[in-house]
């Protein structure tokens, strides 16, 4: 049965494996329509938590909280750059939505 | 009208070109042999039956063996009859998921999940009656009253109450096919589809020129 829906996966949707994981900090690289016009938009953040299908990214812009939830195999994702590896204990960091400024850092990851 | 058996597999979302997202379900349809036709001067109906998935031998009972040895088939799981007259097909022939085509709607008919024992509120749509709080108890999903007092002195037959919900037997209108894969005897359609995981569904072609069957 499993590997029906891999079989199906594979055939109709991108399926590419990302090696991120809670804590990262990545760039998205997304399509936006404006209009007529398809545009890229770039969306910096801390993965907070990482679903079987989907992903929450957060990021502080001008002392607002953002969070965006994006799809593994969505269409309008063009790229994916993984800019620092976290040293996190949890799988879902939602405690990072009550801490702010010096705070609310990840410490890197080295291997 | 001619359609085929299947099982449930599991859920997936595609994406349409516009990059919108689609819930759609798995479904594992065929082949099916054609197992036994029926004609008006025998039966004084029309249909064929189809059967699903192969079964062993030795779990087979003696007069359903003989039924399978007429057909010349091996003996099959799952036996589902379809109404019609379908004259250029015969005994022993395989039906397979390329009698759809993609973008057409389909029905499919399966058995739901088994609740249990349920109220009213989950089993009827009904709205409770009274309020959590302003000094009420107990009375949130209450069926309330269910009829009048010394006059019919009883209970009509038929009134909505409490019991046993869900393993009906569901037919979904109307689905849509989004696509089709025959290498593999794969279906996959839009939305959900009644019944748990592994469990046998009917998919039904439905009559041109009409949406319902």
């Amino acid at each position: 049965m499993q590997n029906i829906i891999e079989y199906v996966q594979n055939k109709f949707n991108k399926n590419i494996k990302y090696s991120f994981n809670t804590g990262d900090t990545i760039t998205i690289d997304y399509e936006i329509k404006e209009g007529e016009r398809i545009r890229l938009q770039s969306f910096k953040g801390i993965v907070i938590q990482c679903k079987t299908n989907t992903f929450t990214l957060r990021k502080i812009s001008g002392n607002i909280g953002v969070e965006r939830i994006f799809m593994y195999n969505q269409p309008s994702i063009k790229n994916i750059e993984i800019n620092k590896k976290g040293n996190i204990r949890k799988s879902k960091i939602f405690y990072l939505r009550k801490l702010k400024g010096k705070k609310a850092n990840i410490k890197e990851k080295y291997k | 009208m001619l359609g085929i058996i299947g099982k449930y597999i599991g859920m997936i979302s595609l994406y349409d070109i516009h990059g919108i997202s689609i819930p759609c379900s798995i479904i594992k349809a065929g082949p099916c042999t054609i197992t036994q036709i029926k004609t008006i001067d025998k039966d004084s109906y029309c249909s064929i039956q189809l059967g699903f998935e192969h079964k062993n031998e030795k779990n087979t009972n003696k007069p359903l063996k003989g039924h399978f040895k007429k057909a010349n088939t091996l003996p099959h799981k799952k036996l589902v009859e379809f109404t019609g007259y379908f004259p250029n097909l015969k005994l022993g022939d395989n039906i397979k998921v390329n009698i759809f085509h993609e973008n057409e709607l389909i029905n499919i008919t399966g058995f739901s999940k088994g609740k249990g024992f349920q109220g009213v509120v989950k089993r009827h749509g009904f709205s409770g009656v009274g309020e959590s709080t302003h000094g009420q108890h107990n009375r949130l999903r209450a069926p309330g009253s269910i009829g009048a007092g010394s006059d019919p002195s009883r209970v009509f037959k038929g009134t909505l109450m409490a019991g046993r919900t869900g393993h009906e037997r569901i037919t979904i209108k109307n689905i849509k096919l989004i696509k089709i894969d025959i290498e593999k005897d794969l279906l996959i359609v839009k939305g959900s589809v009644p019944g748990y995981k592994n469990s046998y569904l009917i998919i039904n072609k439905i009559i041109n020129g009409s949406k319902s069957i």
